[in-house]
């Protein structure tokens, strides 16, 4: 594919991911932040989440296996992962965090387990999106082209 | 181990006064970075500490520490924690900044992802300089920057 094809799909493919929500305009803070001192700047923070939200999902899992749960430590993942994934501008993950609190607040095992199960399934689709873009971002540079800007 | 880390922007040789040094404290590491990238970008100078303890020590207010002459209290220009951390939250670290002789006047901003208007009361009333939402934006840091001009 050449590469003005390659940017166009770039482009389309980073303006749906808005548009669907799985980013919000906290992704384009980081990309606003990303400079020649630091041009895997987006890249490294979005590694940080992607280790940091699967240790807590794998916390999550273990906190909610337990046969007496710890509603308090299970809140505290919860809130981590609404921090990192707010941070990052992973929108539908934090969405995710916010009846997830609630049902902790609750101490309701059943309703976690089910928010559980959401969130993992927001998390791999936010997950598999970022890297297809930072793939796509790969591709341009290996053809010799620059990235576009997206606003 | 080290706790804390501290980065300079572009090296100068013998390194710019008036490049205020912020310490920022948060247990979270994506938003440590975020937040020392944000703070490199309007040309400070930034340390990070993981929690409340780390930032103590840093400043010379740990336990066993001797007040003033072991810290680097005397070096920062400000304070920027959350106030959610496991230990010691942002408002106790701010109490004990405020209670101490030497560095009571570092101005110290609370950085927290939940809008609790009680929260942001009792911050300002111990005595922060400001209440931020997190997450942070340039914007923020800019105002920051601001307020730490008209505090020099």
């Amino acid at each position: 594919m050449e590469v003005g094809q390659l940017q166009r799909s770039f482009v389309e493919y980073m303006a749906s991911l808005f548009r669907e929500g799985f980013l919000d305009a906290q992704f384009s803070q980081l990309q606003q932040l990303q400079d020649d001192s630091n041009p895997d700047f987006v890249v490294e923070v979005v590694s940080l989440f992607f280790e940091d939200s699967e240790r807590l999902l794998n916390d999550l899992t273990m906190a909610l296996d337990q046969p007496n749960v710890e509603f308090k430590q299970v809140d505290a993942h919860v809130h981590q992962l609404k921090g990192s994934s707010s941070s990052v501008g992973a929108q539908r993950v934090k969405n995710c965090c916010v009846p997830f609190r609630i049902c902790c607040e609750e101490q309701n095992t059943e309703a976690c387990l089910r928010c559980l199960q959401q969130i993992k399934q927001e998390y791999l689709l936010v997950k598999n999106k970022l890297q297809t873009l930072f793939e796509l971002e790969q591709q341009i540079v290996a053809s010799g082209g620059a990235i576009p800007m997206v606003q | 181990m080290d706790f804390y880390s501290s980065s300079s922007t572009i090296s100068r040789g013998m390194g710019e006064p008036d490049e205020p040094h912020i310490l920022a404290v948060d247990d979270n590491l994506i938003d440590r970075k975020l937040v020392e990238k944000l703070l490199k970008k309007s040309s400070c100078k930034v340390t990070t500490a993981e929690n409340g303890l780390r930032a103590l020590e840093y400043l010379g207010l740990g336990a066993d520490q001797e007040h003033s002459t072991n810290g680097n209290g005397s070096k920062v220009s400000m304070i920027i924690t959350d106030y959610c951390m496991p230990g010691m939250t942002g408002y106790e670290l701010l109490k004990k900044i405020k209670e101490s002789s030497i560095l009571k006047d570092v101005p110290v901003v609370i950085m927290s992802s939940e809008n609790i208007p009680t929260r942001i009361d009792q911050c300002m009333e111990e005595g922060a300089q400001m209440f931020m939402l997190k997450p942070l934006k340039h914007s923020d840091v800019k105002r920051l920057r601001c307020q730490l001009m008209q505090c020099q």
